[in-house]
């Protein structure tokens, strides 16, 4: 039933991005409209997959380490995407795939940078020691994009600032592709760990007790919910919320085990994400907001609301 | 067959990475079905170190340890917690759940991959409940529940494991009297009629005495003494390892232990 709803609510979506739009086509051109076949979809279908893969990463992460307001940029992924992509800005790499390219490569070197400080204490990953091992790796390549920044001309400035907040306005079939080829691996990896995953919220010793391999689930939840993140942030840049508010709102409706909340969390991120593009290149059209600002207006608020229910209780 | 060995630790003797000296010495036990064995020792005397040596958690220096006669660390994970079910002292609750969805839990080493839960399950789960008298708490979330029955649903949760080893880790810590013995009468039940093996710990030496069949008294790692709690529990190996004097009296059958006050005689 669930799914029902939530498949109706996603075509509803995704149906409401190609009607509206700056060009103000009518609605019968709509059908042969290249506008539609060739920029429309492709970017509500990019956005769809981008917010279920965070709503999926950010639901699996917060199980990882244990810890309610994680968020699937936490773990220093967006410093490091950051730092790629505003590298290849000011140094000028040519053609359309450098700047993803270098915001992945930022982003799963960042990524390897906080797995390597959580393994310190030994041959345990530490969920404590990865989320402050993530704060600091973010904040050092905060520091090195902010310097980058402060040194680059106007026009690279504002692209840069742009990426930061998110966007998907480069989007299109060949990046929904490579998507659509990227994501099923990490998300099959963190849905086969469902089970395991709702063992961890007793801690890593029940889990442990109850059969979770807990030190090969925490490596494998963490790099593929890491490797799904990093494409997220190659294609769209940073957008903030969606892997923090989906997980709790879905928990709040379905309840906490994640064979159910896996499949719910991408499903309501991507329709959540579709749904604020969608208002991101109509509300101020002609122009565009980056995405990550209405991500943050629309989920600063829930959040909070979330907060206070979750203090009454 | 009902008295087949479970676990059997052989002189183990296991140290922690970085820890300055060994947590456990030359440590024996042999624990079968349908016995209830209780380990009792001070704080920091190895018995948490213990139960995850005997269960292959904890590399060994020296020794051996055997779960149905194979080496403990070649067990996988799924496949012990099918056969041993274990409250340890702390777990945490981060998300909000009911007692349905706790017991559950304990039925995920026996569920595949991507296979829902079935019947079988479902069953396993209610007969739990029935067995710790915590049928009418299923629909009840955890965080309304008073200690004692807390303890009985996570108690639950191990048997839906259907495993044929227990393993306790304080169970009664923080429960009032009443509370306290009914889980002790819970888990004897359970031995008995339904054939479980029981590792328990504790710090009560008067409940052990009562209702364990062997107890195994640690102190700083080594074993201060194992066997019958008339056999072992006598004043003199007591007053050692807990550094306080006591006098041990008969109650049915078993040594009842007293703790003195000092300086009785300036009284």
């Amino acid at each position: 039933m669930k799914y029902v709803v939530l498949a109706g609510a996603a075509l509803a979506t995704l149906a409401a991005a190609l009607l509206v739009g700056p060009a103000n086509l009518p609605f019968a051109d709509l059908p042969g409209s290249a506008i539609v076949w060739q920029l429309r979809l492709p970017r509500a279908v990019l956005a769809f997959l981008v917010g279920g893969a965070l709503g999926v990463a950010g639901t699996s992460l917060q199980a990882l380490v244990r810890n309610p307001l994680a968020d699937p940029f936490l773990l220093g992924l967006s410093g490091g995407a950051g730092l790629g992509a505003v590298a290849a800005i000011a140094l000028h790499l040519p053609g359309p795939w450098a700047l993803p390219l270098a915001a992945f490569v930022g982003a799963v070197g960042a990524m390897a940078l906080v797995y390597r400080l959580g393994l310190m204490g030994g041959a345990e990953l530490d969920p404590r020691i990865l989320l402050l091992g993530g704060v600091a790796v973010g904040a050092f390549a905060a520091a090195i994009t902010t310097a980058l920044v402060s040194l680059a001309q106007a026009t690279e400035l504002r692209n840069a600032f742009l990426w930061l907040w998110g966007g998907f306005s480069g989007a299109s079939w060949t990046t929904v592709l490579v998507m659509l080829a990227y994501a099923p691996l990490p998300l099959g990896v963190l849905v086969a760990s469902a089970r395991p995953l709702d063992l961890l919220a007793l801690g890593e010793e029940p889990a442990q007790y109850l059969g979770a391999d807990v030190r090969r689930l925490k490596r494998v939840v963490y790099l593929a919910a890491s490797l799904l993140t990093a494409a997220a942030v190659a294609v769209a840049g940073v957008i903030g919320f969606v892997g923090l508010v989906v997980p709790h709102l879905c928990r709040l409706v379905w309840g906490r085990l994640h064979r159910t909340l896996l499949p719910t969390a991408f499903l309501t991120g991507g329709i959540l994400l579709a749904a604020a593009d969608t208002l991101a290149r109509t509300v101020v059209a002609p122009r565009e907001l980056p995405v990550g600002i209405v991500t943050a207006l629309l989920g600063v608020p829930v959040f909070a609301f979330l907060l206070r229910r979750w203090t009454v209780s | 067959m009902d008295r087949e060995l479970i676990v059997a630790l052989r002189g183990v003797t296991c140290r922690y990475p970085d820890a300055a000296r060994d947590s456990l010495v030359s440590v024996s036990l042999e624990l079968p079905a349908g016995e209830l064995h209780a380990v009792l020792g001070p704080n920091g005397s190895g018995k948490t170190t213990l139960v995850r040596a005997a269960l292959g958690l904890v590399p060994l220096v020296a020794g051996e340890v055997e779960i149905l006669g194979r080496p403990a660390h070649t067990w996988s994970r799924r496949a012990l917690a099918r056969l041993v079910g274990v409250l340890p002292q702390r777990e945490d609750n981060l998300f909000p759940q009911r007692v349905r969805e706790t017991v559950l839990l304990g039925r995920y080493p026996h569920l595949s991959l991507f296979g829902g839960v079935g019947a079988t399950d479902r069953a396993a789960v209610d007969g739990a409940l029935a067995a710790c008298d915590a049928a009418d708490l299923a629909d009840r979330w955890l965080w309304t529940l008073s200690g004692g029955e807390y303890q009985r649903v996570r108690l639950a949760r191990a048997l839906a494991q259907e495993p044929r080893l227990l393993v306790l880790d304080e169970p009664t810590a923080s429960l009032d009297l009443r509370h306290e013995m009914e889980l002790f009468e819970l888990v004897r039940t359970l031995v008995d009629a339904q054939g479980l093996g029981v590792l328990m710990i504790t710090h009560h030496v008067n409940l052990a005495a009562r209702f364990a069949d062997r107890v195994l008294l640690l102190s700083e790692g080594r074993p201060a003494g194992a066997g019958a709690p008339g056999d072992v529990l006598t004043r003199e190996t007591v007053e050692r390892v807990f550094a306080w004097p006591v006098s041990i009296t008969p109650f049915e059958d078993r040594p009842q232990m007293t703790p003195l006050r000092l300086r009785k005689e300036a009284r």
